[in-house]
């Protein structure tokens, strides 16, 4: 098991998230919107730009900016 | 007595769908006092009795971070309705529980409307109502808002459990938090800290959570109270900062989710398919947002909308056009020559008609945007676009409101504004609705044609293609100016939900963009009207004086006098087109006098003295007083530099749409010259909105502040860029 930054997993890859270190606006709006610590992601997909990422939590999709996702560690 | 009761919940949920449901046509939209937040208000009256229905923005929490957030919040404690009806989306059920737990520990009467039942049901998810209620402490009502699905029921739970104030629900946020929110408790319920509007625990927990808004009520009402809760919780901050190294507010939310968690896993909820298996939506996702194919179908759906909007509503707007033409000739017959006429026909009619000829653009285009919202592809086009979107400081959700203004020349300003309804992000939105007005416009293009057709003929398509060139890049740079100087911050997280993707419903269509029609007509149309007769009035007075009048009259008589009467009658009756030679001859100086004496006219007006005063700073940029008449008279409509150009070359009025003449007399005009034509092309794509557009951006922005700055700044800019395209150019050319 090893943790690694959101903004570096793959397409399909699923992990549980470990930390969350957003803080101000973008901290709540990450929480609010569930991304906390033991919750499970998948990643979904990517713009074709590469950024953002949409991700799939409690069911439902996300989408995140890479440098939102940084914010963000994750057990794969 | 009607029982007045709040739709809220989260973004997507089916609000709106529910709150038609109960009100039908009877509503009515405004806003909250002192903000662009929308407030949807109706009436339902049925056998459960009658009920007052307020839709509260959409919203995922609480918090005091967005205007929403705020504005539903403060509804709730100020209007005291007698029931929240809290709509949650079954087929979400554990993040839409989320809202709902924070109106638990309000303690205030809360309905759950469980809505979405059917989407659920396909998902393979059940739910134990029951139980739910039960945990949860209040009722919960299954609903399907689409087809009216277990309104009646809703009804009847609202009427039974009306004005009952529940206790707040408890959660416990762990020993630290909890001690500290006891501690503060005490303090607050001994001296009545708030307490008139909230409970004293869920003040304390605003407290920790750092709430902007409740700090400074805090402050306002008891410095020396907010200053101990304050530093009860600065201790706290900072001691869970050094052991656990996180924030309350984190720790908070995660103990949100525990207890939401706690009662779904009581059997509350059922999977009979993984949660996360891929559902339709996804698969459709795999297409629309792929690398290749993606980029290709947002392209054509963009000119799909664009055809739709512009194509469609040509018909209408030509009834329109039409119509006022119609009007305006009654009038032109009914009525003696003379200002009155005048008025009537320049200014009011004009007026009504500038207004009105907007609606069917402005129909088409929400009925489009509505569309492709409902369906859920907009934000799936954010999604995509944000990357370059973001490098100018706007957002994905931006592009929108460039195409409809002229992104592909042709659009219009004034939709466009509009259209930054759907964008959330306050800076973003301002930013956008600030430099969509440099887009070419339908109105602008019949200013390009004459130019380009008089000094640009051999390379007409691909000045045109410059000019695009230069309104895009113009945009996103004055976008991204103002959004590091005026309107600077960080940008907005894009922290969205992808809704999944829904057959929108022909009535939902049909609500919104009559609503925001008839918003169009009610709010702008006065203004639009009264800035309209105004302009009327600076190109009409003072007029000419009694002596050049008399000049022009004894003109005039010196031409019908030197031909016999039954010249003078042929003209006045006969067949234009068949005059006699000496007829049409005499028929023309007169003409040519008239012309010459609305000339004289206008450059006497008081648009004439600015355009003469203005002379002396404009020639920098080659312009001269009859082209500032011109741009003087484009703030009403951009067309009308071309009409005004006209009678300013005693040309008459010139009909946009044929400027042949007035192109082959420019050619030859003193002062002008290529250099002179792109130094005006580049002033049209850039200076003040028309004012219909002004109008537009004061009410979207909520304030005369910013469409005063889009007057002022965009006229600054353009007046600058073109100088330094004159001067520069006339150094280079000699
Ligand atoms: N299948 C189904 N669809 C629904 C139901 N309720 C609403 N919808 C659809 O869900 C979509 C979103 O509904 P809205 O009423 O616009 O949602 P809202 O909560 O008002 O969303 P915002 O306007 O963004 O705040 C629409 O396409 C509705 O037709 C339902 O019970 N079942």
């Amino acid at each position: 098991m090893t943790v690694i930054n959101l903004r570096e997993m793959n397409i399909d890859q699923t992990g549980t998230i470990v930390s969350v270190g957003a803080s101000g606006e973008l901290g709540r709006r990450v929480r609010d919107m569930g991304l906390i610590p033991g919750k499970q992601i998948r990643i979904q997909g990517r713009a074709p730009l590469n950024d953002p990422v949409s991700l799939r939590i409690m069911g439902f999709t996300l989408t995140l900016r890479n440098n939102e996702a940084d914010y963000i560690k994750v057990e794969v | 007595m009607s029982t007045s009761i709040a739709l809220a919940g989260n973004p997507n949920s089916g609000k709106t769908t529910l709150f038609n449901a109960l009100t039908g046509a009877r509503q009515h939209v405004g806003n909250y006092p002192g903000v662009t937040v929308e407030k949807k208000q109706g009436f339902c009256k049925t056998d459960s009795g009658e009920f007052d229905v307020v839709d509260l923005p959409g919203t995922y929490s609480l918090s005091a971070y967005s205007l929403e957030e705020v504005v539903a919040r403060d509804y709730i404690v100020n209007e005291k309705p007698s029931m929240i009806v809290n709509i949650v989306d079954a087929s979400n059920l554990e993040r839409n529980l989320y809202l709902s737990v924070q109106f638990l520990e309000m303690g205030i009467p809360v309905t759950i409307a469980l809505n979405m039942m059917d989407v659920a049901q396909k998902r393979g998810i059940e739910i134990d109502i029951e139980k739910l209620s039960i945990l949860l402490g209040v009722p919960v009502v299954p609903t399907v808002a689409r087809t009216g699905k277990g309104k009646k029921e809703l009804l009847d739970t609202i009427v039974l459990r009306k004005d009952l104030n529940p206790e707040p629900v408890h959660i416990s946020y762990g020993s630290d938090i909890d001690m500290a929110l006891d501690q503060m408790v005490d303090i607050i319920r001994s001296s009545g800290f708030l307490t008139q509007k909230y409970r004293s625990r869920w003040i304390a927990l605003k407290y920790l959570e750092n709430d902007q808004q409740i700090l400074d009520l805090g402050k306002n009402e008891n410095p020396r109270i907010a200053r101990e809760l304050e530093s009860i919780a600065k201790k706290l901050t900072s001691h869970l900062d050094v052991t656990l190294n996180a924030h309350p507010e984190g720790i908070i939310a995660d103990h949100r989710y525990g207890f939401i968690n706690s009662i779904l896993k009581q059997n509350v909820i059922t999977f009979y398919q993984d949660e996360n298996r891929l559902q339709l939506s996804d698969n459709i996702d795999k297409i629309v947002t792929n690398r290749f194919l993606g980029p290709i179908l947002m392209v054509a759906v963009i000119m799909g909308l664009y055809q739709f909007t512009f194509t469609y509503s040509e018909l209408p707007v030509g009834w329109f056009e039409n119509f006022f033409s119609r009007v305006s000739g009654m009038a032109d017959n009914a009525l003696a020559d003379g200002l009155l006429k005048s008025l009537i026909i320049s200014g009011i009619i004009d007026g009504v008609g500038g207004v009105l000829g907007f609606v069917p653009l402005i129909m088409f285009m929400f009925l489009g945007i509505s569309f492709l919202e409902d369906t859920g592809y907009l934000a799936r086009m954010s999604f995509m676009l944000d990357r370059v979107f973001r490098m100018f400081g706007l957002h994905g959700s931006s592009v929108m409101a460039f195409i409809v203004s002229g992104g592909i020349a042709g659009g219009c300003a004034v939709p466009g504004v509009m259209a930054t309804r759907t964008l959330k992000s306050p800076k973003e939105r301002l930013a956008t609705i600030l430099t969509v007005p440099f887009m070419n416009c339908g109105a602008k293009l019949p200013v390009y044609a004459l130019l380009v057709a008089a000094f640009f003929a051999e390379n007409e398509a691909q000045v045109m293609l410059l000019i695009t060139m230069i309104s895009w890049l113009g945009a996103l740079l004055v976008a991204w100016l103002l959004r590091s100087t005026v309107i600077r911050g960080a940008s907005t997280p894009f922290v969205m939900e992808l809704p999944p993707y829904r057959l929108p419903t022909l009535k939902g269509l049909l609500i919104h963009t009559w609503e925001r029609t008839w918003q169009y007509i009610k709010k702008a149309g006065t203004v639009i009207l009264g800035i309209s007769i105004l302009l009327w009035a600076m190109m009409t007075f003072p007029g000419l004086d009694d002596q050049a009048l008399k000049i022009f009259d004894t003109k005039r008589n010196a031409v019908t006098a030197s031909v016999s009467e039954n010249v003078l009658n042929e003209i006045r009756y006969a067949d234009t087109d068949n005059l006699s030679e000496q007829a049409s001859s005499v028929k023309e100086r007169l003409t040519n006098l008239d012309m010459e004496e609305a000339q004289a006219n206008l450059k006497n007006s008081i648009a004439g003295r600015i355009g003469l005063a203005l002379e002396g700073i404009t020639q920098f940029a080659g312009f001269d007083w009859r082209t500032n008449i011109s741009l003087v008279g484009g703030f009403a409509a951009k067309e009308v530099v071309v009409s005004t150009l006209g009678t300013a070359y005693s040309l008459g009025e010139v009909d946009p749409e044929e400027t042949q003449s007035l192109s082959e007399r420019l050619k030859t005009a003193e002062g002008w010259g290529p250099l002179t034509a792109f130094s005006l092309i580049i002033f049209t794509i850039f200076y003040a909105p028309c004012f219909v557009a002004v109008v537009c951006i004061a009410k979207e922005t909520g304030s005369w502040k910013w469409a005063v700055f889009s007057v002022v700044f965009n006229t600054t800019l353009a007046f600058g860029l073109s100088v330094i395209f004159y001067q520069v150019g006339s150094l280079i050319l000699t």
